[in-house]
């Protein structure tokens, strides 16, 4: 089987089930580490990977369904060198806590910025209210997704 | 008969306790005075340039033959100019990492930019204790951070003033470079590391440490020293650790704790593709160590946990939990009804108080929560030419070397830990059960192995912050002062004599809870669902049924609250005066001043629309003097919508003022989610929850901006990962009073209809 992952054609071993969801293909068979597993069910959005630009859960997505649809992860979110601005602006607010599930919440933010290049608090709610932070960083998250998009005050920069 | 289970849950429960004790017994005095023997210069690592590394205990010998065993220091300073800092304990989301790196750095005057900051390997031999709880990083390695980057400057000093050969007290340190004003002489720390290496180790105790009006560094904003890995998805964490030839693994066990195998369809299991095998591991019985179950070995995570579903385990749980939360609610009003057992505390005289003055009585309850952090445990693990080879993401691993040594039978010395980054602690990851496991089931695995928890085995089988009943009575006297205070705590013990880990009382409140007569008692109902610490553990839930009933105390008396606690905070009750040189170091001054500039910064006091109201609490937990306050609405369905937090801290000095409001934010939001909507109930021993669509951690659109505001006082800096959970609730009770006038008693929240 073949898969597009950040723009590179990816083989993946005839052997693999089918049904293996596409989080566990990145994961341990391509080791890309990056994507996470938090819940398996879709709940909390650590596993958020983009398919041809569009946010979907790879915990939830067979790698069989992927076909020939770009899959882009946290890994290739960054082009050419240049990290896409909610990774620069979630360095410079100084988001992540413990970290785990920031890859699944900049590629979520990353998709929603695509339809709402200029979000509202309400927007960034709607869109990102399937990612959960156990360290509760949403307030710094909020503020990271409007210093990238250059809404509202943005946050404070940590230096 | 479960006398087995509870012989070895007590064990286990014990151990648990101890955990908690020793991570929060800070030393009485800070180790400052630390002998010529506390540093140690490590010249043999050839052309490192200067290699600063320290052992402690102080006094504690260093054997020469160990040396070559150290592999990391605390700092290193190479001749390319970089400056290297190992950062000894676990980045678990609290700040560490960068907060160590900035004090090393602040008395090594090195140039921020040119830092790299490393995670330390495991080896209580060099580093000491290298555990993350009870908020204590920062009050533990405050000396010795700062002595080991004062120590390293000495020696590039005395390594110029040798070459340019001028006094060593005319050359000063500054980003990174020496420089020399008299003679217009200067260099880098890099181009000195190779003669610094060469000088003597100075004594500790001679150097002298900045004031901290000489600081460059600490106490402005610094973005996490990770956070560019973690932005662009490399490897950091324990589950993301590879090997080459690594194999899957996950454990089963009986959700009732201390059930055992009885038979099991292996054969089965093991024909399923991708599976290598599968195998019964009768384990140790311990909850803190390996409880009974199956391990399926398999060529990906997926595949074994695929034959996880498929396999059919019948347990025997004659030995197991019958634990339900329903019974233990009821049986804990029963008990709280019958009379008052024999008190731990009988201060003054809290009959008479009752006789005479105006008598207040409540009862309060808190439920059981889990801590999943976002990433489930696991651990990889390789058994190799006698040695257990371990990358975890734990809060303890030092602890787990000791433990994994002792059950696989060998010296420590043949225990490697790699300490990874990790996906959040809350307390889950004091203990190392799931550490223990991987080694376990490493030994019969010819290959490296990395065990995956399902997030339902985190559910199921968690050490969950216990429940408690507490049912309260006080007298205020004439003047609406509190006078009597008497609480009847009801809660659970694993061996009939001892509370559960997590479950006896807080010894921080008696000294804020300051009444001329105080009396406390302790019923306790049999458990056999492990618990453990969930940040900030007993005061999270104490310190809410404390505020929330002075709260009251305050309304009946007719007083404002603020007003109400600030005499509380004050009184000076002989008998519980704060034991000089102890662990608490309660300060009135300080719970005065953040109470008051909560008050001052919410607007306490001003006139608010009906349905909204203003909430203000305080604790005294984990070092932090921390006073909050909350504005939010209520509508007529019971929906809060809290429209801002304020988080006043006094927790010292501040390092990392990023950091520290990430703490102040996280920390006050976790516990808004926790008591607005987090219950573990079980049933038969079985955890009822078994994901996040059942245990509804709060989401962005319902988190508060939050306003955090540090009172730096002149008191040594201490931990800021708990002390901002505790007040949070009885503000968020009070808020809700003042709004509704309904006062409530027990969280989550959601148990009395309300929602956010």
């Amino acid at each position: 089987m073949h898969l597009s992952v950040n723009d590179r054609d990816e083989i993946v071993a005839d052997d693999v089930d089918p049904g293996t969801p596409l989080l566990w293909v990145l994961r341990d068979h391509l080791h890309l580490v990056g994507t996470k597993y938090g819940c398996g069910i879709g709940a909390c959005g650590a596993c958020t990977v983009h398919l041809d630009g569009k946010a979907v859960r790879s915990c939830q997505t067979p790698v069989s369904t992927v076909g020939a649809r770009k899959v882009t992860t946290i890994e290739g979110l960054a082009q050419d060198g240049t990290l896409h601005p909610l990774q620069q602006a979630w360095i410079d607010a100084d988001v992540p806590q413990c970290g785990y599930c920031q890859a699944g919440q900049i590629m979520n933010a990353a998709a929603m910025l695509k339809e709402k290049p200029k979000p509202t608090d309400a927007d960034i709610h709607m869109a990102m209210t399937g990612n959960l932070c156990r360290c509760a960083c949403y307030t710094r998250i909020r503020s990271a997704i409007h210093m990238a998009a250059g809404t509202a005050e943005g946050a404070t920069h940590a230096g | 008969m479960q006398a087995e289970t509870i012989a070895k849950f007590a064990e286990s429960d014990a151990y648990l306790a101890q955990i908690i004790r020793e991570v929060e017994a800070l030393p009485a005095a800070p180790a400052a005075t630390m002998g010529r023997r506390g540093f140690l210069k490590l010249s043999t690592v050839g052309g490192a340039g200067l290699v600063l590394a320290f052992h402690l205990p102080a006094g504690k010998a260093f054997a020469a033959e160990d040396t070559p065993k150290v592999i990391n220091a605390f700092v290193r300073v190479a001749p390319d100019n970089t400056v290297t800092i190992y950062s000894k304990g676990p980045e678990i989301g609290q700040g560490i990492k960068t907060a160590f790196g900035l004090i090393i750095a602040e008395e090594l005057d090195a140039d921020w930019k040119h830092v790299v900051v490393e995670q330390a390997r495991v080896n209580p031999k060099v580093y000491g204790y290298q555990g993350a709880g009870g908020s204590t990083s920062i009050p533990r390695g405050w000396d010795q951070l700062r002595q080991a980057g004062a120590g390293a400057k000495a020696m590039l000093i005395a390594a110029a003033a040798k070459q340019w050969n001028v006094p060593a007290g005319e050359i000063t340190g500054q980003d990174s470079m020496l420089s020399h004003k008299p003679s217009g002489k200067s260099a880098s720390y890099g181009d000195m590391a190779m003669a610094a290496a060469k000088m003597p180790v100075p004594d500790p105790a001679s150097l002298k440490l900045k004031t901290r009006s000489e600081y460059r560094l600490l106490g402005k904003r610094y973005t996490g020293v990770d956070n560019p890995k973690v932005v662009t998805g490399q490897p950091l964490f324990g589950i993301d650790v590879q090997m080459p030839g690594m194999v899957y693994a996950n454990y089963v066990k009986c959700p009732s704790t201390g059930g055992k195998v009885a038979s099991a369809n292996l054969d089965e299991v093991k024909k399923l593709p991708g599976v290598i095998d599968a195998f019964v591991l009768e384990g140790t019985g311990k909850p803190s160590e390996v409880m009974p179950g199956v391990a399926i070995i398999a060529n990906s995570t997926w595949a074994a946990f695929k034959a996880k579903d498929a396999l059919k385990v019948n347990w025997d749980g004659s030995e197991a939990s019958k634990d339900s939360t329903v019974a233990a609610e009821a049986k804990a009003k029963e008990i709280a009804a019958g009379p008052l057992p024999k008190p731990s505390t009988d201060i003054g005289n809290v009959d008479a108080a009752f006789a005479k003055g105006k008598v207040v009585e409540a009862y309060y309850q808190y439920a059981f929560v889990s801590h999943q952090t976002l990433e489930p445990m696991n651990t990889t693990a390789h058994w190799h030419d006698g040695m257990m080879e371990i990358w975890a993401p734990s809060q303890q691993a030092d602890r787990g070397l000791a433990m994994v040594a002792a059950m696989v039978g060998v010296p420590q010395d043949n225990v490697v830990i790699h300490q990874t980054r990790v996906g959040g602690g809350f307390g889950r990851r004091l203990m190392n059960d799931y550490m223990m496991e991987a080694a376990a089931i490493a030994m019969k695995v010819n290959a490296p192995v990395k065990l995956q928890w399902k997030r339902e085995d985190d559910f199921a089988h968690d050490f969950l912050r216990p429940g408690g009943f507490h049912s309260l009575k006080a007298a205020l006297d004439k003047d609406g002062r509190l006078d009597a205070w008497q609480e009847h705590f009801i809660t659970f013990t694993a061996d009939g004599k001892r509370e559960v880990s997590g479950g006896n009382f807080s010894g921080n409140l008696p000294y804020t809870t300051l009444a001329p007569n105080v009396r406390r008692a302790t019923s306790m109902m049999p458990l056999l669902v492990p618990t453990g610490a969930w940040r900030g553990p007993r005061d999270n839930t104490q310190v809410f049924v404390q505020q929330s009933f002075m709260h009251e105390l305050a309304t009946a008396a007719n007083r404002d609250y603020v007003a109400f606690l600030l005499d509380v905070v004050n009184r000076d009750v002989p008998e519980l005066r704060v034991p000089a040189n102890g662990r608490i170091k309660f300060d009135p001054k300080r719970a005065s001043d953040v109470i008051k500039l909560a008050a001052e910064k919410s607007g306490w006091g001003r006139k608010l629309p009906k349905g909204r109201g203003l909430g203000l609490a305080f604790s005294y937990a984990y070092g932090g003097h921390v006073a909050e306050a909350i504005d939010l609405s209520v509508d007529d369905k019971k929906k809060i919508t809290v429209h801002k937090i304020w988080v006043v801290a006094d927790v010292g000095p501040i390092i990392n003022l990023s950091g520290a409001e990430n703490q102040a934010q996280g920390g006050s939001i976790d516990a808004l989610s926790t008591a607005m909507g987090l219950q573990i109930g079980f049933d038969n021993g079985r955890i009822q929850q078994a994901n996040f669509n059942s245990y509804p951690v709060l989401r962005i659109r319902s988190a508060p901006p939050v306003e955090a505001s540090f009172i730096q006082s002149e008191f040594s800096p201490t931990g800021l990962g708990e002390p901002a959970v505790p007040p949070l609730a009885g503000a968020l009770a009070h808020a809700i009073f003042a709004a509704t006038g309904e006062r409530v008693r027990q969280i989550p929240l959601k148990t009395l209809g309300y929602s956010i």
